[in-house]
């Protein structure tokens, strides 16, 4: 899966899942401060990527995301390891 | 299309009442049992009889094995669950000097632990349909205190204090957590405790008798309801005025 996919993928998630609008959606969109996404709204997210990409990320990798494109690229290292 | 509610330790006691109530309601009803399959089937004949749709589910909710695979046979059996009433509870009685270990560790594991390894299950598919309700029972003896009980009054405080903290937690995707607390209610479990300790509570209640589960039962229903949508990390106690 190349990486315009996982992004496609993941912003679909993100219309979805956490109901964002899709314009806000960029790489380096924060999901906090510039997407108002709650601490729970990013657990919310974390299992909607393990359930769509077959994934599994730990806690300790998860508070790597803070960015859009942060969780592309951590979805991308774990399709790739 | 019907809610699908488990109950765990659904087969017997208020459990059994519970497991009806909410079948009465419309629930599709899975009826979790630790041992006693011929209670749990009859429960399930029961609703059946009465035009619902249940299913019994063996387990032992204080374990994390098997609380994954009764999760999975409901979710097979009915679909995912909406409704989760933490009912399974045990009791080992004694003083605290004369206490097992065994005893405090069965009861905790049995009465607490339970309810975290069910709510932390059913709570993935409730924050996705943004949707849930979780309903523990408790025990004034959670809230007053009771000699001869203080592993059970712990685990019984315990759910309270973790059913506030998950309130918090999920209240903004629709789901409530409340706790039920029932006095005396005329159940196997009370009828162990003997007559004394009947008349005695008989005496300080304000009602002036035991309870019945299903009084208990009715107040778990409401709050499963969307009538109580805006109800959450609430103590409801269900004990005739005893710990008044």
């Amino acid at each position: 899966m190349d990486r315009s996919e996982i992004e496609s993928r993941l912003n679909g998630l993100l219309v979805s899942e956490l109901g964002l609008d899709e314009s806000k959606i960029r790489p380096d969109a924060r999901f906090e401060e510039d997407l108002e996404v709650d601490s729970l709204g990013v657990v919310e997210l974390l299992m909607a990527l393990e359930d769509e990409f077959g994934v599994q990320i730990p806690d300790e990798e998860a508070e790597n995301i803070g960015t859009v494109g942060q969780a592309v690229d951590l979805v991308a290292n774990k399709l790739a390891g | 299309m019907s809610r699908v509610a488990l109950v765990t330790g659904g087969s017997r006691g208020i459990g059994r009442a519970i497991s009806l109530a909410l079948a009465q309601s419309g629930h599709a009803v899975a009826v979790n049992y630790a041992a006693n399959a011929a209670a749990a089937e009859e429960v399930v004949g029961l609703i059946a009889a009465g035009g619902g749709e249940a299913v019994a589910v063996g387990g032992d909710v204080g374990n994390r094995a098997d609380v994954d695979r009764i999760f999975a046979e409901v979710e097979a059996a009915l679909g995912p669950v909406d409704v989760l009433v933490n009912n399974a509870g045990i009791t080992r009685d004694g003083l605290l000097l004369r206490m097992g270990d065994d005893d405090w560790n069965d009861v905790l594991t049995t009465n607490l632990s339970s309810v975290y390894l069910c709510t932390k299950t059913a709570m993935r598919s409730m924050v996705r349909s943004k949707w849930g309700r979780i309903i523990s029972v408790s025990s004034v003896s959670g809230i007053a205190g009771n000699p001869g009980q203080s592993n059970y009054a712990a685990s019984k405080a315990g759910i309270i204090g973790f059913t506030k903290s998950v309130a918090k937690e999920v209240g903004s995707r629709g789901i409530t957590a409340n706790v039920v607390a029932p006095g005396f209610i005329s159940t196997d479990m009370t009828a162990a405790l003997g007559d004394a300790a009947e008349s005695a509570a008989v005496t300080s209640s304000a009602i002036g008798r035991l309870g019945w589960p299903e009084e208990v039962a009715a107040a778990v229903d409401f709050l499963a309801s969307d009538a109580a949508s805006y109800i959450t990390g609430q103590v409801l106690v269900v004990d005739g005025g005893l710990a008044l």
